[in-house]
């Protein structure tokens, strides 16, 4: 019996996704938990496993394609020997579907029919609200690949029924439409070339951008000597060495992240949301750290800093930072955090200023340690130190408070047995 | 001066008319029904209830001659014909008091008289003028109407109904005396039920259908279950058939029936006539309006509106099905809609019919051959009721549950059901159907045993290849 693959939701919040590579080609014989392509959204790359025996019939959508709406068919999957369902058939012959088959440069064309609206889609999708549909209403939808999510119930208190499902098509986006030819036409002359945007390259543009447009930031600087930081993590350090495999080394970087976590729970007010219905404080400080990758960046989250041991907070950076590099985070994982660290130390850059990442109130920027002269009293010493910048919404905060937070850090990392407490 | 302006006038006071006056009266609009001879319309006074009435007599009356088969005996087993008309008269005339209280109760003053539509008033509401037996007409003026008239028996030329010899459901209803032979034209619900009834209080029937299948409506495999039941209660059918013109004698008439290449002369007591009706679309004040009349019923929208604005027409008036339910539900939503609530048009194949023949008859959505030629792959599932230990135990073998799906997508697209209890049980697949539950819902419901309905589920499960008691 042949079995339509479905584009699968990475989270509870995904509408649709790229659609980045095929691993198995059509024809191969695949078995239950074999990768067959690798789907792209927002920041993180995931695989799609086979979750029958079979052979791939057929790919409906060509990898590169964009925007392909949650469970619209990707593949088919038939048993071994079994002839593969016409395309033609109608749950298949859906616009986003056609527009797989044919790459991305055709048009779909019936976009957005009247039935489909998107602003239940969202309101349901973010709220994760119920779905009121009939059973066929239901079975309908899964077998044209619809998202009852984007359609609007016509029954009895807005009940999905078949009616509304029948009309229906496979939300096509705007983006899948998009061609190379609609793009500016590049300078003839200089060998430019266009490197299409990675999902990726789009989130970090739309999201700094509203940043940077909605967001007051101001931004507050300190300098922090590092050496009594680092006289610990080398005793620490020794420590694991005499505990074998067991032994954590800890980074500098993830002693800042404790000692933002404690200077979070001791100015509190900084650890928030600013939302049009009132200031979100939270209760854990959950950290952002942020990674760069070859095609951009993506901020990990370390939950309850606060509550963690400087070991347990090595050992996730480790494990978030090498998953995030070979795209495998899991979409929780990076979605959520309520401050973010940037630490750019290890390129040696004097100071920075980071973007805020919303709708956390805060980000704190790092730069390189450099041992340097300082006043102590009336003497001048040799001291390790770095520049930190806290960029901050000061809708949410304000200068005094973010000065607080600074100096709690300081305090922090210069006095650091708090971080081991 | 008692109230003559209005949210809404309804004419006529069947169970279109008169539901939608209640719901009228629940949604707190100023209602008053028009209705010309008996609240309750044809459904209470001439045609569903006081049938069913009769038709349990004919069934006791069948019972009392089956005793034999419980292990009873009766002798001399007889009936009062007369009373038994008389029972289904009271009953009528219970149920139609019974709606008099309601509107009471509801505060919606009924004018008795004969309404019809009269132009506009200077202030831009409908007038309606009603006439009564004796008097001066009265005026009520209304922001909106709806008109309710029903329909009645169509008349063939040369089948005009005489009171003596030829009668339509009004004479078959009230006899004076019960007729020793009866032929009866036309096997939809209505000639199908009198010839039920009469053949079961003893008569010798014979039952005249122009299809070539009695019920015509009903799936194939519904009619030739039906057919051969009647059959074997000793109807006699001609089906294909065309009829003569009546000939009457002094005590009988005879008209000659031609099927199947032959034609025959049957003398009988009295034929009824039951070959459709017609809208009671006279009078009412269409003429000079935008509203349009198609083959005698006033055409409307899918919310009951018609050309005219603030005028509705519901229930058997505005069209097939010709149904007592479908005229109550039209009431509500088109009640609704001028309340500004939101609804939902009918949806015809959500509608059930019920015949209460003996063995009962009941359906809903698609048959087997009309699902197949909207183009749907079907999968059919039937279940005899010789199989159901119930029936059994009842005494009631004869009977079949069938049902058909959407093989695509596992929607229930009709069910067809033939057998004692039947037009009881129907609802619970129009449930399903109204509700949109696919196999998958149906199979994982557990019915009651021991009962008639288990068949149903057997129904569905015969339709996915597992039915498991036959």
């Amino acid at each position: 019996m042949a079995t339509e693959i479905l584009m699968p939701a990475l989270s509870p919040t995904m509408t649709e996704g790229k659609l980045a590579r095929w691993i198995k080609k059509e024809g191969d014989v695949v078995t239950s938990g074999d990768v067959l392509a690798e789907i792209e959204t927002d920041k993180a790359t995931m695989e799609v496993e086979a979750i029958e025996d079979g052979v791939l019939g057929r790919i409906l959508i060509a990898e590169g394609t964009e925007g392909v709406p949650v469970n619209t068919p990707i593949a088919i999957l038939v048993a071994e020997g079994e002839a593969v369902p016409a395309a033609g058939a109608a749950t298949l012959a859906a616009p986003a579907v056609t527009a797989g088959q044919n790459g991305p440069a055709v048009a779909p064309q019936a976009a957005a029919p009247a039935p489909i609206a998107p602003t239940p889609a969202a309101a349901k999708a973010a709220t994760g609200a119920r779905i009121v549909a009939s059973p066929l209403a239901r079975r309908i939808a899964r077998q044209k690949g619809l998202d009852l999510a984007t359609i609007t119930g016509s029954g009895p208190n807005g009940r999905i029924v078949k009616r509304d499902v029948e009309n229906a098509q496979p939300a096509a986006r705007a983006e899948a439409t998009a061609s190379p030819a609609s793009v500016s036409t590049p300078p003839s002359a200089g060998g430019s070339r266009l490197v299409p945007h990675t999902t990726m390259r789009k989130v970090i543009a739309r999201r700094l951008t509203d940043s940077k447009a909605n967001v007051p930031h101001f931004y507050v600087s300190v300098d922090v000597e590092l050496d009594a930081l680092m006289a610990l993590r080398a005793q620490l350090n020794a420590l694991a060495d005499g505990e074998g495999e067991e032994g954590v080394k800890l980074s500098v970087n993830d002693m800042l992240i404790k000692a933002s976590a404690v200077a979070l729970k001791k100015v509190p007010t900084v650890n928030a949301y600013f939302t049009e219905e009132g200031m979100l404080l939270h209760e854990d400080a959950d950290i952002s750290i942020a990674v760069s990758l070859d095609e951009g960046l993506i901020t990990p989250i370390i939950r309850k800093a606060d509550s963690k041991s400087l070991r347990e907070i090595s050992l996730e950076a480790k494990s978030l930072i090498s998953r995030a590099r070979s795209g495998k985070l899991k979409p929780e994982e990076f979605q959520g955090g309520t401050f973010s660290v940037s630490n750019m130390g290890m390129y040696g850059v004097k100071d920075f200023a980071a973007i805020v990442n919303p709708p956390q109130a805060a980000i704190l920027a790092i730069a390189a340690g450099r041992k340097q002269p300082v006043v102590s009293g009336n003497e001048i010493k040799i001291a390790t130190v770095m520049t930190v910048t806290l960029s901050v919404d000061h809708r949410a905060v304000d200068g005094a408070t973010a000065a607080q937070w600074l100096n709690a850090f300081r305090t922090a990392v210069q006095s650091p047995l708090s971080l081991v407490l | 001066m008692s109230q003559t302006d209005f949210d809404l006038v309804v004419i006529g006071g069947g169970p279109g008319g008169y539901v939608a006056a209640l719901r009228a009266a629940q949604l707190g609009l100023s209602t008053a029904v028009v209705e010309a001879t008996h609240l309750g319309g044809i459904c209470l006074n001439w045609g569903c209830i006081p049938t069913k009435a009769l038709l349990r007599a004919s069934e006791i009356n069948h019972l009392l001659h089956d005793l034999d088969g419980y292990g009873f005996k009766a002798d001399a087993v007889s009936f009062d014909f007369k009373k038994i008309v008389a029972r289904s008269r009271a009953v009528s005339k219970q149920l139609s008091s019974g709606v008099s209280h309601l509107l009471k109760k509801a505060k919606v003053p009924v004018f008795e008289g004969f309404g019809k539509l009269d132009g506009v008033a200077a202030n831009g509401r409908r007038k309606v003028l009603v006439s009564k037996k004796s008097g001066t007409p009265q005026t009520l003026t209304a922001k909106n109407v709806i008109l309710a008239t029903g329909a009645r028996a169509r008349i063939l030329p040369g089948l005009e109904p005489d009171g003596q010899f030829i009668w339509s459901y009004r004479e078959a209803l009230v006899p004076e005396e019960m007729p020793k032979s009866l032929l009866v034209i036309g096997s939809g619900a209505i000639g199908t039920e009198f010839a039920s009834f009469y053949r079961n209080m003893g008569a010798a029937v014979t039952l005249v259908e122009v299809a070539p299948r009695i019920l015509p409506v009903e799936d194939e495999e519904i009619s030739a279950i039906a057919h051969k039941e009647f059959e074997k209660q000793g109807i006699k059918i001609f089906t294909n058939a065309k009829i003569g013109t009546p000939k009457k004698g002094a005590d009988s008439v005879s008209i000659t029936v031609e099927a199947g290449g032959k034609t025959e002369t049957i003398t009988v007591d009295k034929i009824i006539s039951a070959v459709g009706i017609v809208g009671n679309v006279e009078n009412i004040g269409l003429e000079g309006t935008k509203i349009k009349v198609d083959r005698t019923h006033v055409v409307t929208d899918e919310l009951c509106r018609t050309g005219e604005a603030g005028v509705y027409a519901i229930g058997d008036l505005a069209g097939a099905p010709w149904l007592a339910h479908k005229a109550s539900h039209e009431a509500v939503m088109c009640v609704e809609a001028i309340a500004g609530k939101h609804v939902h048009p009918i949806d015809v194949t959500k509608i059930p019919g019920c015949t209460y023949c003996r063995p009962q008859i009941a359906s809903v959505g698609y048959t087997e051959a009309r699902a197949k030629e909207a183009g749907y792959k079907v999968r059919v599932g039937k279940f005899p009721l010789l199989a159901n230990g119930k029936a059994l135990a009842m005494g009631e073998p004869a009977g079949l549950i069938k049902t058909v799906f959407d093989d695509a997508t596992g929607e229930l697209l009709g069910a067809h059901m033939i057998g004692a209890e039947v037009t009881e049980m129907i609802q619970g697949y129009v449930i399903a159907r109204t509700g949109e539950l696919t196999e998958a819902e149906l199979s994982e419901t557990i019915f009651p045993h021991p009962t008639i309905s288990e068949s149903m589920h057997e129904a569905v499960l015969a339709a996915y290849g597992g039915a498991l008691h036959f």
